[in-house]
């Protein structure tokens, strides 16, 4: 069975020839004196699914955020879809980039929270819609079908006039993963989705992921705790040790048959 | 005991027929400098509490300065400052009462309240604003539509209690001869000694009565408030 | 546009004005100790849990606080002696202390309950456990631990009343801004003189207010302290 499943793997693996849609280039990043990630070097591709692992204060997080532009890298570039995301040409000169700019670039990336960040004061219908009217400018019709479409597909047609705080946990990150993709996104993050739920709501989630992979057309990194279920979904996984990618390949590969040491107390710990 | 009853009657029979008609000359006057004080103390508040959280430090230290300096005072010293030392300052011979007295209220509540602004934009989790990034949201359009609706609602409470501040703050005004419910009173106590106790009550009764819906009004901004913090 | 500012006069003034310190300082002090000791009246009063006394109790507060201080010193000054029977004259300052610490002890009273009502239910239990009289239970138990979280709070209202007590000059109390009307009107100069009274409002309440900020940012630390302590404290047994 095992066999069978790193065969399938294998066969999906994106070409490697392919343009990548994110690459990090020699990226550094520090908080303070702290030194986070000391020159991260990493391609994704297009209808990639990247599994980051690794223990806390890893980085794994760092490498999201700095794509959603919640953090600003220290040194190195970010490229999306061909272009650098923190710097921008000005009369031929190399500066950073300014709100607009990142604006620009990131329109094609959307994200998953932890703590779900739904906007409390708004229904999970408007939570959903709000972004497509102000952003895309599509009309409140467009907006609201689609919204309605994509809540449904997260099983939570039901619910469409509640407010977040008469959701559950599970709940409240399906709402966030059906606002994330009425965006249309082309690379979706996922920051340890299912670290804040109850275990019995782990579940539900992981189902909806798994829908979101198997439609395939989307890049997703997720960086999560479930180590079955990044062997199951991912392309690529990737464990991150002190600022650095330690171990990387298909899932079977790293997860199995790794010798790295850390990579061993690492997932020794998560599987005991 | 007979006796104060005979002269609660007084008091009542007074209060209406003689006392009642003079004070509610000044009525429109109160009640004008209040709701005017309301408004510019709110946008005063507002400004003022998004300009201390501007990038540019001009903008934030000349604002900080301006907090300081009214909440750093006492309202009745502003209040004559605004008055009697500014036209001869500036050689001006504005003699607007009205707007001396709405601007003193407005800009020493609109300081204490920029506070409040700024301290609930602040208390808004980061997370809404990383959330409302990640869906591309403009700078403007996360304030609006994400941050600024919930900080309102933490505002909701202190805003009502400073609604009932700024009633009382409005007796002053009648310290700088405006015509207000305070200033008819004490011209009638002026005419007529024994009449002050009657004059005083009824006063303090007519704010209490102007301040009823305020309490009710702040209580229930209070509910909302409750309701509105509830987890996301 | 010219400014008609003279420095001459403010020198002249300031003088003159900073005479009547000693009266506004002292009546902030008088007024705030009256109503540290009336707030606990308060207290006393909401506990009775007879139903219309708690109502009279209730809203003769929120009355005292929603009315203009103001006009509750022109009552006590003006319209006190004025009833027959309980009228008595009293001079300007004592008005002055009894209308303003009146009116701020409502609001102290509430300082007060919130630190009360902070106290750990657990503590009265312990109480119980002990063997505690009532008097005991407040005294030892409950007052030193619901006093201390709110002198910050405290320290507050004495700058709040700081600011109000220049109100007392309207019943004839001569303080800095009774002062400052007199010198303004004998020499037909208001800007200076109000302008020093503003300066030494803000001279004072200015370093005061961080003072008690830093207080409170220190309490509060003290106070997290000892609760992580008594968790520890806890796990252990």
């Amino acid at each position: 069975m095992a066999e069978l499943v790193k065969e399938m793997k294998q066969s999906i693996t994106p070409k490697r020839g392919a343009k990548p849609i994110v690459e990090y280039k020699d990226v550094y990043k520090s908080f303070g004196e702290v030194e986070v990630l000391k020159g991260l070097n990493l391609d994704i591709f297009p209808g990639e699914k990247v599994a980051l692992i690794g223990p806390s204060g890893s980085g794994k997080t760092t490498i999201i955020r700095m794509l959603m532009t919640l953090e600003q890298p220290t040194s190195g570039e970010i490229i999306v879809d061909g272009t650098d995301l923190w710097h921008m040409k000005k009369n031929g000169k190399t500066i950073p980039a300014n709100e607009k700019h990142l604006r620009e670039v990131r329109g094609d990336i959307g994200m998953v929270f932890q703590h779900f960040n739904l906007f409390p004061h708004m229904t999970i219908l408007e939570n959903c819609m709000t972004a497509p009217i102000q952003v895309k400018k599509e009309s409140k019709e467009t907006a609201r079908e689609r919204s309605v479409e994509m809540l449904e597909k997260v099983g939570l047609g039901d619910k469409l006039d509640n407010y977040p705080s008469q959701l559950s946990g599970g709940q409240k990150q399906r709402v966030a993963m059906a606002r994330a993709l009425v965006m249309r996104p082309k690379i979706m993050l996922f920051d340890e989705v299912t670290s804040a739920l109850d275990p019995e709501l782990v579940g539900e989630v992981l189902e909806v992921i798994r829908d979101i992979a198997e439609e395939g057309e989307m890049a997703m990194v997720l960086v999560t705790h479930e180590m079955d279920f990044a062997l199951e979904i991912a392309d690529r996984v990737i464990f991150l040790d002190d600022g650095v990618i330690a171990e990387q390949g298909s899932a079977s590969e790293v997860l199995e048959e790794s010798d790295n040491e850390r990579l061993q107390q690492f997932l020794y710990r998560f599987r005991s | 005991m007979e006796f104060y009853f005979l002269y609660m009657g007084v008091i009542i029979i007074n209060a209406i027929i003689e006392v009642f008609p003079v004070l509610m000359k000044g009525i429109h006057i109160t009640i004008t400098v209040f709701i005017l004080s309301v408004i510019f103390g709110y946008l005063f508040a507002f400004i003022a509490g998004l300009c201390r959280l501007s990038n540019n430090i001009i903008i934030r230290s000349t604002t900080s300065f301006y907090v300081e300096i009214f909440r750093g005072t006492s309202l009745i010293v502003q209040l004559f400052w605004l008055y009697y030392a500014i036209p001869m300052l500036f050689n001006i011979g504005i003699d607007n009462r009205l707007m001396a007295g709405v601007l003193a209220i407005s800009l020493n509540y609109g300081a204490y309240m920029s506070e409040i602004v700024r301290g609930s934009i602040l208390a808004v989790d980061k997370g809404q604003t990383e959330a409302s990034i990640a869906l591309n949201l403009t700078r403007f359009q996360r304030m609006r539509l994400v941050v600024f609706p919930q900080a309102l609602r933490m505002m909701l409470p202190e805003f009502g209690n400073y609604l009932i501040q700024m009633l009382k703050a409005t007796s002053l005004v009648s310290l700088i001869g405006m015509t207000d419910i305070l200033y008819h009173g004490n011209i009638l106590r002026s005419t007529n000694l024994s009449m002050a106790p009657t004059v005083y009550l009824l006063l303090l009764v007519f704010y209490f009565i102007m301040a009823l819906p305020l309490i009710f009004l702040t209580r229930k901004g209070e509910e909302i408030s409750k309701r509105g913090v509830a987890n996301g | 546009m010219n400014i008609n500012w003279k420095w001459d006069m403010f020198f002249d003034a300031f003088p003159f004005i900073l005479k009547g310190i000693g009266v506004t300082i002292g009546l902030t002090f008088a007024c705030f100790l009256f109503a540290l000791v009336f707030g606990f009246v308060w207290v006393i009063l909401r506990r009775i849990k007879f139903k219309p006394i708690n109502w009279l109790v209730t809203w003769t507060m929120e009355f005292i606080r929603s009315t203009p201080p103001l006009i509750q010193l022109f009552f006590i000054y003006y319209a006190w002696p004025m009833i027959p029977g309980i009228g008595v004259t009293l001079s300007s300052i004592t008005c002055a202390i009894l209308g303003l610490g009146i009116h701020f002890s409502t609001y102290i009273g509430e300082v007060y309950r919130s630190g009360i009502d902070s106290v750990d239910k657990g503590q009265w239990e312990a109480s119980v456990a002990l063997n505690y009289s009532t008097r005991q239970t407040w005294l030892k138990i409950i007052l030193p631990q619901a006093i201390p979280p709110t002198i910050p709070m405290l320290g507050n209202y004495l700058i709040i009343m700081f600011k109000e007590v220049p109100l007392a000059s309207t019943i004839g109390v001569v303080g800095i801004l009774a002062l400052a009307e007199t010198y303004g009107a004998e020499h037909y100069r208001n800007l200076e003189a109000y302008t020093i009274v503003a300066l030494i409002f803000l001279v004072l309440s200015y370093p005061s207010a961080i003072l008690i900020n830093k207080l409170e940012r220190k309490m509060n630390r003290r106070f997290d302290k000892n609760a992580v302590m008594q968790e520890s404290k806890g796990a252990v047994i």
